[in-house]
């Protein structure tokens, strides 16, 4: 598959057409979607529509950063009229009456969503075997799990059915699975990404990001969905950024910190990786300190506390009054209680609970406001490692990508598989996750490089230096 | 070391959050939740008495706009959606008892 930038090029140029990229798009689709469940739903007419009106649209003379480059859409940002499930039986059959800003944004911008891709249920999970519609499987070993919880949108990038795709992070959902699956990944800042019309898990963490196989991509997505947006009261007030006028900016006199926190722990072969990723930043002309932060260790600990509980305000709008599944009962509650208990899953179930419990009389100041504290920690000890550093490097995962079905019995195995993304979503930072190195079976590692809020462009710039030094680009 | 919540506080979770459970996912909820507020020990035993709380990474302000008219989503559209509608409205099943 073509990369975003090149396919925007030719369709601007008139070498090639929207009509013609979304053709080929829609024939890998058909061909792989069965073996990997990427797509849970394929919006072929709309699709179509679309490409038409940006022909129409590079007729009449416009160039449009996107124009023509197909992008796969995770199931839990809203679309008009196209199915978005989050992958759970509780909203199975509803078609929403609005279009996320995200989506919006790369309309105009001459994209053409295909289609829906699958999570883990309500993007609660690593693997997304917690999706109610089947997991979906790695292109790069069909044993082996996507990673989560927007496994499905970085299967379809690295099958080579999209050359794009959009993902959610709340606690590494985007970076992970880029890391397993071997792509570009990125956590905005909290804020510079709109979320209206991205259905919520935890509010106060989620962010919206993209997919790519390359730096470039990446970069050109975030800069057309990134910016102020009024129909979210938690986005940043300035505009986008200018990220891909900086892709090659390089790392000439950055300070990078190597934090033993976020490798520690680490298979052998990922630390190895991380290494060699600070050796090739030094080599670009980087200065190289060593530190350790003790704080990030609690970001565990407090992020499963804070994200199931505002996880169990927000599914409480799930009662089978206003929008998908009801269970019939004989008065309200007992209507209230069939909906939920038929509707989610179990890890949604199980998340539900705890964040119930944690905010539940009596335990509120042991768990969520101690939780919540930690949080305020985590924040301090990132400003000040950023005063010594402008980025910090680690690993994105412990591990290259796992077999299904090796942490789907033990909740806790499969929440330390995202140890060393979590603290970036607590402190409302920005991280990407850069293919570097291959481990055990020749899969992917990612490494991930952090920075405070808005150092998107400085981060991309090191990720590009990283891509060069693998031998990607 | 004893599960740090019992079977009935579990039961009572549940029935706040508005979802039945057998006795076997009551047996494995209680487990699983006890495991992972264990592994909340190394944050609930600081002292951090001194600390103040974020609720959200650059705290929240009230957003204001000018008090006029804007479209909003179309009434039928989204009652298209729901499980049960009629005259303009969601319906749900009887909330009050008979009258007496």
């Amino acid at each position: 598959m073509k990369h975003a930038v090149d396919i925007a090029a030719a369709v601007n140029a008139k070498e090639s057409s929207a009509s013609a990229e979304l053709q080929s798009s829609l024939s890998v689709i058909e061909e792989k979607n069965g073996a990997i469940n990427a797509f849970l739903y394929v919006d072929t007419d709309g699709a179509k529509k679309f490409a038409a009106e940006v022909d129409a649209r590079i007729a009449n003379g416009e160039k449009l950063p996107l124009a023509g480059v197909p992008v796969a859409i995770k199931d839990n940002l809203c679309q008009t009229g196209v199915p978005t499930t989050c992958s759970s039986k509780i909203l199975a059959d509803w078609r929403p009456p609005y279009t996320a800003t995200v989506v919006e944004r790369l309309l105009a911008a001459g994209a053409i969503p295909v289609g829906k891709t699958n999570l883990d249920e309500f993007a609660m999970g690593s693997s997304t075997e917690t999706s109610a519609f089947g997991p979906t499987k790695n292109p790069l070993d069909l044993s082996r799990v996507p990673g989560g919880s927007s496994g499905g949108s970085a299967a379809a990038v690295a099958a080579d059915m999209t050359p794009i795709s959009l993902g959610s992070d709340t606690g590494g959902s985007i970076r992970q699975p880029a890391a397993l699956c071997g792509l570009v990944g990125i956590k905005p800042t909290y804020g510079l990404v709109s979320r209206y019309g991205l259905i919520a898990f935890a509010s106060s963490l989620d962010q919206v990001g993209p997919f790519a196989k390359t730096v470039a991509d990446a970069a050109l997505v975030l800069e057309v969905i990134a910016g102020h947006d009024p129909m979210d009261s938690t986005s940043l007030p300035e505009p986008a950024p200018s990220l891909v006028a900086h892709v090659n900016d390089g790392v000439k006199g950055k300070r990078v910190a190597l934090v033993k926190e976020l490798y520690e722990g680490a298979d052998e072969e990922v630390i190895a990786s991380v290494k060699a990723a600070v050796a090739a930043l030094e080599s670009a002309g980087a200065t190289i300190v060593e530190f350790s932060i003790p704080e990030l260790r609690l970001g565990l600990s407090a992020y499963y506390l804070i994200a199931p509980a505002e996880a169990s305000s927000n599914l409480a709008r799930y009662d089978g009054v206003r929008f998908g599944l009801r269970e019939q009962g004989s008065d309200v509650t007992e209507m209230y209680e069939a909906t939920r208990t038929a509707g989610f899953g179990a890890e949604v179930k199980r998340r539900i609970m705890l964040g119930t419990y944690a905010l539940s009389a009596g335990y509120f100041d042991a768990y969520y406001g101690q939780a919540l504290k930690v949080r305020t920690q985590m924040i301090k000890a990132f400003a000040k490692a950023y005063e010594q550093a402008d980025m910090l490097i680690g690993a994105t995962t412990p591990t290259v990508a796992f077999e299904f079905g090796s942490k789907t019995s033990n909740p806790m195995a499969m929440y330390l598989s995202d140890v060393f993304t979590i603290p970036t979503n607590l402190a409302g930072d920005a991280a990407v996750s850069v293919p570097f190195g291959t481990g055990e079976n020749d899969l992917p590692i990612g490494v991930q490089i952090l920075g405070p809020g808005r150092s998107e462009a400085t981060l991309l710039a090191a990720a590009r230096v990283l891509e060069i030094a693998d031998g990607r680009a | 070391m004893s599960s740090p919540l019992s079977r009935e506080e579990v039961a009572k979770v549940a029935k706040l959050a508005r979802l039945r459970i057998t006795d076997a996912e009551l047996e494995q909820f209680t487990e699983q939740l006890g495991q992972i507020l264990e592994h909340a020990n190394d944050m609930t035993s600081l002292n951090l008495a001194d600390v103040e709380p974020t609720g959200h990474p650059f705290g929240l302000i009230n957003v204001m706009r000018e008090d006029v008219v804007r479209p909003s989503l179309n009434r039928d559209a989204v009652l298209a959606e729901a499980p049960d509608a009629e005259e303009g409205r969601f319906g749900v099943p009887r909330i009050m008892g008979e009258a007496p």
